[in-house]
Order: structure tokens, then sequence, then C-alpha cells
């Protein structure tokens, strides 16, 4: 259990090594969230169409560790863009990964750049 | 005598509890119904004989007074208790004083003064508290005989300058194992040491109130009646098992103390009445016996005088929580609770500190209203007339013009489901607004696999129907189960594998069950007058009639039915959202039951009315409650906060008294003429189907979701 949530640690934009191509931007769902595939990651990416934004985190919620935060629901607590797990609403920042409404522990958060209607998410 | 043996245990520590566990399971894997006791029939003997029961072992409580929680109940509430815990398979052994653990090195049984003995290969010791008065007695103070630092009404022991609290106290002769007295302690001697003149109230506040073993049980003050002279007003229902005891003074104008066992949801109010001395109204047995339709007993929590304590856990008393809106400037629950810490322990006081939050705002002048989330200043109701009046159909035009930022888990749902009663607009039309459940269609479950719930209405299916579910649940491997709805549910179904089992579902002649949205779920039928011996109407007939009525519609919370041929009710229609049973003339509407965790009967609509009058009603009784209630708020508690109850209910929908029953009736038929079954859509529109895969940018399937095997079919692997 621990092994599969160490396989995820936050990455910032100067990190960044690989930008990794994920899909053109109409294959992602208006606001709203799609999970990706990175080597054996799953990644959560989300286009926050109404504002023009992109975030990325793991796709694994550390709370019952399940693979699901992609399929939740999108939003904002006073400006901070935010995803709330659909199984127990256990809500995340999408800007640092803290767990908004509880003690779950922070998710890793990666950077996401579009690029000739490409979308790319970075790792280290 | 004979506790060092093995199989003995006590339970202090978390590494007790952890060696229990052990030494019960690996009893419990021999497979034999092995015996197993525990020594006290106190709060945590009972919570411990209810743990031992999980793990599997035949479970026997051996208490040394003639009753149960002898400290806490009377003899008619402990009865109760006792057949409710014999119910979950419990036995209780009364009256016996236990003379040996005996047995060679292991435990094999325990024998007692009266020469009986009872097999157990293990014994959970939960029979008091010992007080570790070891330093004390060095010291030389004056210990009790059976241990504790005797103190007295200041916390001093037996030398003035040596105090002692808590559970190593003596007081009164007795140990005190609750930590409300606990924390009066501690204050009376730090008083004491700080040269103030304070002493124990004269009533030592042993209230307790908790859900043992799934039952409620409280107390509270004089639970027996002994200390000044009282009459009791006491209600049971052996039938329900609940039991209610309220002692009152002999003018009948105070509460004294108290009991609740099976159902203890008004222990706040009466510890508040009780702690503060309020006066009773002139008939004190309505705080214990609800009327049909009622109005509440109890006052108005804003009559409590300032000092009464609203958050025991925490001990902050009403005027602190009114100044923490009126002076520091609170204006939600969380705010309340970050500034006193109130609601942060138990959370039973939350209801009171709701209702104080509201009255102190209003006290203020400040308009009090429920908005559904930090995005819009508006209740779920004035949103419903916003869409509606503006005819809005997305939610960014509405979010845009009527709120700020870019929503939330609370706000995009609800204006989904608003979508969804004015427009008939169903949850593929906007998907990202949608929960999880309504955007795949699905109820997902453990390991993110979802479960398939075809609409059987009525419960009535053919043979060559059940084959063909049969047949799709083979062939996707799903694990099914028969749900309380009178239908099938189908497990483990990964989200690519949706579109699939629902095209062969659809081909077969099914639609969706709604079973994942806050919509209409099954009208449930007993068999009714065509073959039941008993039956005075086809119950059946209808129930279909109506789920067919009502399929697909979304509400604020999800409806049940229910349809019942006669008045034994098979159909348990009167624990649904709407119930309709038969009589010799003609139907009985009832609405506003449910289960769950808080069950309540549906109360009578209307009765002997014919099929005809029935859906008028239902449909306005439904669209008034869609139109109506608060997000996630069912048709019960709907009801319960509706000023005028079911008699205001009644006048809307029977007699049409606010004029509104024509523009029901349509926005109902609207609704129900505009049904889709939007897996059907869902299915044959290649773009939306193209959503159900895991990943965007691979045909691959989640390689995380594992199964186990259980009872010939499968579950999800736990973690």
């Amino acid at each position: 259990m621990q092994t599969l949530l160490s396989k995820y640690t936050p990455v910032t934009e100067s990190e960044v090594k690989i930008w990794f191509k994920a899909g053109p931007i109409h294959a992602f769902p208006d606001n709203a969230g799609a999970c990706v595939k990175y080597q054996d990651k799953q990644i959560a990416v989300f286009h926050f169409t109404a504002q023009g934004r992109w975030y990325a985190c793991q796709n694994l919620c550390p709370h019952r560790m399940e693979m699901v935060l992609s399929r939740g629901l999108i939003g904002d607590e006073k400006g901070e863009p935010k995803v709330a797990c659909p199984m127990h609403k256990r809500t995340f920042s999408l800007l640092t990964g803290e767990n908004l409404n509880g003690d779950c522990g922070t998710i890793a958060v990666y950077p996401v750049k579009v690029s000739d209607g490409e979308v790319y998410i970075g790792f280290s | 005598m004979g506790n060092d043996k093995l199989g003995v245990f006590v339970y202090r520590t978390i590494e007790d509890l952890e060696q229990i566990t052990q030494y019960g399971m690996k009893l419990a894997a021999k497979g034999v119904a092995t015996p197993a006791a525990v020594l006290g029939g106190g709060l945590l003997g009972l919570e411990a004989a209810k743990a031992v029961r999980d793990l599997g072992l035949e479970t026997h409580v051996v208490e040394f007074a003639p009753r149960l929680m002898p400290r806490q109940l009377d003899e008619r509430a402990a009865d109760l208790l006792r057949e409710a815990i014999q119910g979950i398979g419990v036995q209780v052994h009364l009256s016996k004083n236990t003379r040996l653990i005996a047995g060679q090195e292991r435990m094999s049984h325990l024998e007692f003064v009266d020469g009986s003995s009872l097999p157990a290969e293990m014994l959970v010791i939960s029979a008091g508290i010992l007080p570790r008065d070891e330093l004390a007695s060095l010291g030389g103070l004056e210990v009790g005989p059976r241990g504790g630092v005797v103190v007295d009404e200041y916390m001093r022991s037996s030398d003035p300058n040596v105090y002692a609290i808590g559970e190593v106290a003596l007081y009164q002769g007795m140990v005190l194992a609750l930590v409300a007295p606990g924390y009066e302690m501690a204050e009376v001697a730090v008083g004491n040491i700080l040269g103030k003149d304070n002493s124990m109230s004269p009533v030592v506040d042993l209230s307790t109130s908790l859900k043992l073993i799934g039952i409620d049980v409280a107390s509270f003050g004089d639970v027996f009646g002994t200390q000044a002279p009282q009459r009791a007003i006491v209600f049971e229902d052996k039938l329900k098992g609940i039991y209610k005891r309220l002692n009152v003074s002999e003018d009948g104008k105070k509460l004294l103390g108290g009991i609740l066992v099976g159902e203890a949801s008004d222990y706040n109010q009466l510890l508040q009445i009780y702690k503060n001395g309020i006066t009773l109204p002139p008939e004190p047995e309505a705080l214990i016996v609800k009327l049909a339709g009622g109005e509440s007993a109890f006052g108005s929590v804003l009559d409590l005088p300032d000092a009464a304590v609203i958050c025991s856990c925490e001990s902050v008393s009403k005027g602190q929580i009114c100044a923490a809106v009126s002076e520091a400037g609170c204006e939600t629950l969380k705010a309340i609770t970050k500034c006193t810490k109130a609601i942060s322990g138990c959370g039973g006081c939350k209801p009171m500190v709701d209702d104080l939050l509201k009255g102190a705002l209003k006290a203020m002048g400040k308009t009090v209203k429920e908005t559904v989330c930090e995005h819009f200043p508006h209740s779920r109701q004035e949103l419903f007339d916003i869409v509606k009046v503006k005819n809005y159909t997305r939610f960014e035009t509405v979010i845009a013009e009527h709120g700020t930022g870019y929503g939330c888990e609370v706000c995009k749902p609800v204006l989904a489901s608003i979508f969804a009663s004015i427009h008939a607009e169903t949850a593929v039309a906007q998907s990202g607004i949608q929960d999880t459940n309504d955007r795949f269609l699905a109820n997902i479950q453990r390991n993110g696999t979802y479960s398939v719930v075809p609409r059987i209405p009525g419960g009535e299916i053919t043979p060559e129907k059940l084959i063909a579910i049969g047949e799709v649940a083979q062939k996707y491997a799903l694990y099914t189960k028969i749900t309380g709805g009178q239908r099938i549910d189908l497990f483990g179904a990964r989200l690519d594998d949706l579109p699939f089992i629902w095209e062969e579902l659809i081909a077969a002649g099914f639609e969706s069950g709604h079973a994942y949205g806050k919509a209409l779920r099954t009208v449930k039928s007993c068999v009714g007058s065509t073959w039941c011996r008993f039956g005075m109407l086809d119950s059946v007939s209808f129930a279909i009639e109506v789920e067919e009525r009502y399929k697909g519609i979304r509400a604020p919370h999800k409806i049940k039915g229910g349809v019942s041929g006669c008045i034994r009710e098979c159909a348990e229609a009167r624990g649904k959202d709407f119930g309709i049973i038969a009589t010799e003339e003609g139907w009985n509407l009832y609405v506003c039951g449910n289960g769950g965790a808080n069950p309540k009967h549906a109360v009578l609509l209307a009765e002997k009315i014919d099929s005809q009058t029935c859906l008028r009603y239902l449909d306005r009784f439904l669209m008034f409650y869609i139109k109506t209630a608060g997000p996630l708020v069912r048709t019960a508690p709907w009801l319960e906060k509706m000023e005028g109850g079911i008699n205001y209910l009644r006048e809307v929908i029977v007699n049409d008294s606010l004029g509104i029953g024509a523009e029901l009736d349509v926005d109902m038929a609207n609704l129900i003429n505009n049904y889709q079954c939007e897996w059907k859509e869902a299915v044959e529109n290649p773009a939306i189907r193209a959503r159900f895969k895991h990943f965007v940018n691979s045909e691959e399937t989640d390689e995380n979701i594992e199964f186990v095997s259980l009872r010939e079919q499968k579950m999800p692997r736990a973690w």
C-alpha cells in the first residue's frame, strides 16, 4: 500500500525534466477530469475550461487508496482550485495537493502545459 | 482467582485489545461455536461483549448485580436492554458472583458462588475500575476498602495538602469513571489550591448518552428518583424496544432525572432542561411521547439561560456561542467551532448550536439564509426559481450571472438536479456537474468499479428477463445480489465495460434503474390481490404503474415508494417516501417515511381514494418536494421542518390552499412525458460512449483492480 503511494511525489515547474504528451485538448472533458497513464503512474488531469486553466495530480486518493480522483467534481474553495474525491468527498487543493477538509495528507501535484493543441504533464 | 490463566484478559490499553482480538480470532478459527465470556455488564463490558460477538465467538455476559448497567438504568430499562442484547446473540447471566476462573494452563470455565458454572475459553474482565492508589497507600493516605483515595467535596484526601481527582479518587464511596465529573473535580481541586472555596455540586453529574451495540442508551440526573420526593413518568413500547422515564418534582415543574433506552434523540434537550432547572410544560409527558404530526414539546434553545452548557465535550455555554456570533462575527458553524471549539467533540450539540447561530444572527437583524455553498448567496429553492424564471440551461451561465468562483462538489450537483427537474434533462447532458455516480450512470464501489441496477418495476420480472440478467452477469463476471428494493444489483463492472453491459441489458428490454441518482428508485410491492388470499387491491399492477410514471425523475434526494395490497403491509410502504396501502374502500396514501439511520413511518395524507386521485396527489406531493426541499434533504426531514407539518402539507396537496395545484400538475406532466432512458442515450451516442474508459491516452484498464473469491462469486481485494 505504501509502495503505491510512494510512486507519487510532487513536481514543481522548475524540476521538470520530461514533458509527457498526454493527448490533444479535445480528448479531455470540459470542466472535469480524466486519467492519464504515464509509465506505471496514473495521473488525474483537470481542465477548468471556463478559466482556461489545467491542473494535474495523482489519481490515487490517499484516504482509502482508490484510483478515482480523476472522476471527482472540481471547483474552488475561496478561489483555490480543488478536486473532491468521488468516494467520500475528501477535497484536495490542486495548487498544493493539501487535503482541505480533513487530515488525509498531501497528494502529489504536477505541472501542466498546453502547446499546439496538445496537453503535456511535467515529470522530474 | 485464576486470572493468570491463558485466555483471561483485562481491557485497559490498546495492547490489551490487540491481544484479545488475536486470541479471539484464533478461537473463532476453530470453526465450532467456542464459548467466551465477558465479566461485567456495565458500559464497557457490553461494548466488549459486542466486540467478542463480532469475532465470531459464542458470547456470554456475566454480571454480579441483578440487572445490566446497574448504575445507569432501572430494572425495566435494564430488562429491555437485556432483551435487545440477547437479540443480537449475546447471552446474559445476572446475579452471578464469580468464585473461580477454572482450567489447567488455559481457562476452561467459570465457577460461580451459587454452585453453577459456565464453559468459556476466553474471558474479558471489565468489572469496574481498580484505582491505582499504590502511591497513596504508601504515603499513608486513607484509601477505600476496595481501593481509591478517599476525598471530600473539596477533592482533599485525608491529608489536606494532597488532592486526588479522576478515577483514582473515591468520592461519596464511588469511583466515578466518567469524563464530566472528572472535569468538575479538576476545577474544584484547582480552585481550592488557589485558595477559592469551590466544592462539588450536590448531585454528581453522571449523565451519559451513547450508542451501545447499536442501541441508544442515555441517563441523566437522579436516575432512580431517590434523592428527593418526586414522581416518575414512564413510557414503554416493548415491541419497538423503547423505554423512557422522566423523574419530575412533586409539583411537576422541574425535571430531576431520566432514562432513555432505544430512542435517545431528545437527550440533549432533556439534559438542558434538567441542568438549567427550566420549568416543565404543563404536560411533561409530551417530552417523551411524540404525538403524530404534533409540534415539538421542547421550547427553543434560545430560551435557555446564558450559562447553559451546550457543548459538554468542550464545556461551551450558550453565552459563549452567542458571543462568538455577536462579538467575534462568526456566521457559520465552522467559524463557531474554530472560535469556541463547540461541536468538535461528539457533535451531539450541532443542531442546538445551529439554532443558536440562526437565532443570534436574527437578533442582530441579519437575514439568515441557508445558502447551498460559498459560490451562491441563494438557497436551493431560490436557485430553482431563478433557473425556472430565466430559463437557464447551463451551469456556467448560472454561476456567471448569480454566483462567484468555479463552483464545487455541492452546488454543481444541486444545479444538475434543478436542470433535471425543470428541463427534464438527463444526466448525460452536462456530465461535468454530476457526481461521479450520475456522470457514469452507475454506483461507484470499493476499488473504483461500479455496480449496475436495471429497473424492475414493482419487483415483477419474467423468467426470460431473469435469464438475461444472469447471462450478462456471467459474461462480465459480476457479483450479483438481490437489493432491498426488489431488484438485482450487479457489482464489479469496470468503467469501460459499462456501455457493453448496458447494450446487452437494453437489448433484453431493460432500462436504467437510476440506482445511482438522487431520483426515483423503486416502488416496492407485495403480491397483492391477484394471488394473495388477503389482498384487497392489485398492488403489483399499481406499483408498476406508479414506478413507470415517475421513473427517471430527479429530486433533492432519492425517492422510494411502496404499494401494499392490504393492511398487513408486506411491502413496508410506510417506510418509504410515499406508501400506498389498499383498504376495502380504496387506497390510503402515506407520505414522508424512510428507513435508514433514522427510520420514520410515513404519515397519512389521504384515505380511501381511487387510483386516479392517488396519482394526482402523488404528482403534486413529489413536485412540491422537488421544488422546495433543500439539497440532500429527504421527504421526512423536509416535512419535519415544514411549518404546520402534515396538516399544512395536506392543505397544499389535497385542498390546493396555495393555488399552485395546476402548476404542480403541469410541471410533473412535463417530467413524465419527457422521460427517456439515459443509458439508451449513452449507448447509442458515440461521443457519450467514449467517456467510459479509464485512461484518455491508453486502451488499457486499471491494473490496480483486484478481486478475491467469495462464496462462489467475487469481491474487491481489501487493503
